[in-house]
């Protein structure tokens, strides 16, 4: 009896170890954890042909200027919407009407580097209404459209220098804000690199947003200190009122920064009460400084952008307007800064530390009235970091960059260097998850992450670096979004995809606050472009001097005019293209031989407009590039063009009916 | 209940107002690129759609395999076939006045015959844009004919086209069943004041 039941305890033991012997072998010889994947992952991702993904994804394209929109889980993209970037495919930045959204104070720029979308928000939660993206290269902010996906408005940032810290919006979008990351000389003027300290300051700029319109006007800049202001954040629920910055060279050096700048054990975060900035700019405790910076705004009836020049800025100086702004000390170089749902966390994500930083809101305003201030830097009070400290997330990675919340009492945060974003408890600080990232994760992206009422069901981590992630394409890589399912205990990694320049930050929204809100085309009845031809019946030839104005319309699958006679070498003709189909989906494309910007993409019931000089004489074809319908290849025309001086008439048709001026 | 018949009769007559607010027909085309459809109302005096821009959106479609154009201008019917429309609510409600029972049948079965005369003169439209096709036509289909039903569903090309009443053309039903109830209704008066008597 004794001897049997050892003999099975026995081969109980050797069928135990073999098992543990075989999941180990399984274990290391899959390192790649694409093969850890079970299946499971690829069905919730999926969404079949014909629906609908449940999120909008709005991903930076960093240094193309642009914003792509993802649906989410699929990951899919569905647009590249152009923004501080001139789009030849869609004719943004080339056509007449577009120009002048590229216009600064420099002149035109044809190119941004765009960094952070972010949502518009009523009550702390995202509306669907805007999108707002900073360009970080000359200092601009632009406003997004969500029911036509176009770029509305573009406003400068005067006095500033590397629009970072932007455009991270408060609870209602009373402002959206735009943080200096270089200190410039203030106002700007030739001055010596090494009068750093003296000469250079630091700009936060409130750009209010009207509340009907979205229209954005810049309400106040606070003039702090040249540190470089890294990122921002506004408070929520009991912090609404408050906007929060990072800072890192608060030693304000100005030149090998990467060893310079990571000198000080700790740098600020400046906690700026713009509501108290509001009381001072009531009280008229501001100074008007001179500026020059564009407004450029795009009227969707006319279907016009206009920029114009604005030359002074209201500033609020720290010493004059106590309580305005406060110094929390925060371990080294934080990055983002990063507010929880409630309101009362700040998470200071020190990018050269080994913890994690989270102050608390109560803390701070405790130490405000208690005065029991560190020193003050230009007036500015810095509070004792044991004052505001809330608690620290010890050890959890290598590189800290951003937080993001799921709404259930858990963050989410990225490091870049350990390649990983890590899942900690709010209040306890304890490490609960982590995952890796493929590779060096940047900003990291929950749908409301920063807002409100997050929709803790998906993260998005965006990658810097892809290396052997995907076929290769030449030295050049792409960038790639990697999400993950959120929704229980562990994060696990569904999918990755491609992304257009490097995505620095995204936003997301539930689809259903956005869809409904779509247009599906402008009406006719409501273009008022000077120049539009509402019908055949207004389709003509204009000349005046040697400017020619061709109001031309374009239907399935026609142009009217489609023959012109009588312009010359020299002309500056216009081509003013109005789409005269009201049908969902049914843009037409406009391509001149020979014109030497882009096409135009016209949607229904939109007027564009093309600068066409012919130089040679002879006889070009136009037509339509955006396959409309089964005649689309029928949907061509011709111009003329005589020598300079030639006294051949002007005249246009479309078939028959000919009219000679 | 003496009255019956002839309140009756005045709502008869009162349907047919709604002639102006509502279209009466509707023809719908359906293909997978059309998800909405594309929904064409007609009125008595004109022609409409779903959208604003229905009209234009189906000439778009009829003109590739030479359809005509509709153009609710060169169409008589919708000029005209509103007073015809006013008249008869007009004798609707003279009928009512005089509150005669025959005066009741009579302007039913007058109702009746207006809308079988409207009917087939709907089909000969329909028969007309079907079959007389431009010789200029960029796709031509042999033998094709591109006429939607007068009522019901018909594979047309790629598009599936549905015909049915509207919201008004129900009313003119509803117009015929009050008209036939008020002359009922009358008579039944009629027969038991004879009775009682
Ligand atoms: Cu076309």
């Amino acid at each position: 009896m004794k001897n049997r039941f050892n003999v099975k305890q026995a081969l109980l033991t050797i069928v135990a170890i073999s098992l543990i012997a075989i999941l180990y072998h399984s274990c290391t010889s899959n390192m790649k954890p694409t093969a850890a994947l079970s299946g499971d992952e690829a069905q919730a991702v999926y969404v079949p042909p014909g629906e609908y993904d449940e999120f909008y994804a709005f991903v930076s394209g960093g240094f193309s200027g642009q914003v792509s929109v993802y649906g989410i889980p699929s990951g899919r993209m569905l647009k590249v919407i152009p923004v501080f970037s001139q789009d030849a495919e869609k004719g943004y930045g080339y056509n007449e009407e577009t120009k002048p959204m590229l216009n600064t104070s420099y002149g035109f720029i044809p190119w941004d580097d765009a960094h952070h979308p972010e949502l518009s928000q009523t009550n702390g939660e995202t509306d669907g209404r805007w999108l707002f993206i900073n360009g970080n290269n000359t200092p601009r902010v632009a406003r997004l459209d969500l029911t036509t996906f176009e770029t509305a408005e573009i406003i400068e940032i005067p006095n500033s220098g590397g629009n970072h810290s932007s455009p991270f919006t408060t609870e209602n979008t009373e402002y959206v804000v735009a943080g200096t990351r270089f200190g410039v000389p203030y106002p700007q003027k030739d001055v010596e690199i090494s009068s750093y300290a003296e000469n250079f300051k630091g700009a936060l700029t409130f750009i209010s947003v009207a509340p009907e319109d979205g229209e954005m006007d810049i309400a106040f800049q606070v003039l702090l200190p040249a540190f470089d202001y890294d990122l921002a954040h506004s408070g929520k629920g009991k912090s609404h009122g408050w906007t929060f910055f990072t800072s890192y060279n608060t030693e304000q050096k100005h030149t090998l920064l990467e060893v310079n700048a990571s000198q000080n054990d700790k740098d600020y975060i400046a906690a700026i009460n713009w509501k108290k900035a509001e009381e001072y700019m009531a009280q008229g405790k501001y100074k008007e400084m001179p500026a020059n910076y564009a407004h450029n705004i795009y009227d969707e009836s006319s279907h016009i952008a206009t920029s114009t020049m604005k030359k002074s800025v209201k500033v609020l100086l720290p010493e004059e307007c106590p309580g305005l702004v406060y110094f929390l000390p925060t371990p080294k170089s934080p990055h983002g800064v990063d507010v929880d749902p409630t309101g009362e966390y700040i998470v200071g994500n020190g990018k050269l530390s080994a913890d994690l930083t989270v102050h608390s809101f109560d803390k701070m305003l405790k130490a405000i009235e208690n005065k029991a201030f560190e020193t003050t830097i230009e007036g500015i009070p810095v509070l004792r970091f044991e004052d505001v400290l809330a608690g620290v997330v010890e050890k959890p990675g290598l590189g800290p960059l951003h937080t993001e919340f799921d709404g259930k009492g858990n963050a989410y945060t990225t490091f870049f260097i350990s390649s990983e974003v890590v899942k900690w408890k709010v209040g306890t600080w304890e490490v609960l998850d982590r995952a890796p990232c493929y590779y060096s994760v940047g900003h990291l992206m929950i749908p409301g992450g920063d807002s409100r009422s997050p929709d803790g069901k998906y993260l998005i981590a965006l990658n810097k670096i892809t290396k052997d992630r995907y076929l290769p394409t030449g030295p050049e890589l792409t960038q790639s979004a990697q999400l993950y399912d959120i929704s229980g205990d562990k994060m696990k990694l569904l999918l990755d995809f491609p992304t257009i320049g490097e995505p620095h930050y995204a936003q997301g929204i539930a689809a259903s606050k956005i869809m409904p809100k779509s247009k599906k085309m402008y009406p006719i009845e409501d273009n008022n472009h000077p120049y539009a031809a509402k019908g055949e019946k207004e389709a003509r030839v204009e000349r005046d001097g040697d400017e020619v104005h061709v109001y031309m319309t374009m239907i399935r699958s026609h142009f009217a005019p489609d023959n012109i006679e009588g312009i010359k070498v020299g002309d500056k003709v216009y081509f003013h293209v109005t789409n005269l189909e009201q049908d969902w989906d049914t843009p037409h494309g406009f391509a001149m031989m020979g014109a030497r910007n882009a096409e135009l993409l016209i949607m229904p019931g939109q007027t564009e407009t093309l600068l066409w000089e012919p130089q040679h004489e002879g006889v070009l074809p136009f037509y339509c590039t955006d396959f409309c319908s089964a005649l689309h290849q029928e949907m061509q025309g011709y111009v003329r063009i005589s020598p300079a001086g030639s006294n051949v008439p002007l005249k246009w048709n479309l078939g028959e009916d000919e009219v000679i001026q | 209940m003496k009255q019956l018949g002839r309140l009756l009769m005045i709502a008869a007559a009162l349907s047919l107002l709604m002639l102006f607010a509502f279209p009466m027909w509707k023809i719908i085309l359906y293909a997978p690129q059309y998800p909405d459809g594309v929904e064409m109302h007609i009125w008595i005096n004109k022609i409409g759609g779903s959208t604003p821009a229905t009209l234009q959106n189906i000439n778009i479609l009829n003109h590739y395999v030479g359809m005509k154009y509709i153009e609710p201008d060169d169409i008589p019917e919708l000029q005209y076939f509103q007073y015809v429309i006013m008249g008869m609510i007009a004798l609707g409600l003279l009928a009512a006045i005089a509150n005669r029972k025959g005066l009741f049948l009579t302007w039913t079965i007058l109702l009746v015959v207006l809308c079988l005369i409207g009917l087939y003169d709907f089909y000969l439209w329909e028969y007309d844009y079907g079959h007389n096709l431009s010789d200029t036509a960029p796709i031509k289909i042999d033998g094709a004919s591109f006429q939607p039903p007068l009522i019901g569903k018909k594979d047309i090309l790629n598009f599936v086209a549905v015909s049915l009443p509207h919201i008004a053309g129900y009313f003119v039903g509803l117009s015929i069943l009050l008209g036939f109830s008020a002359w009922w209704f009358k008579g039944k008066n009629a027969r038991n004041e004879k009775t009682t008597l």
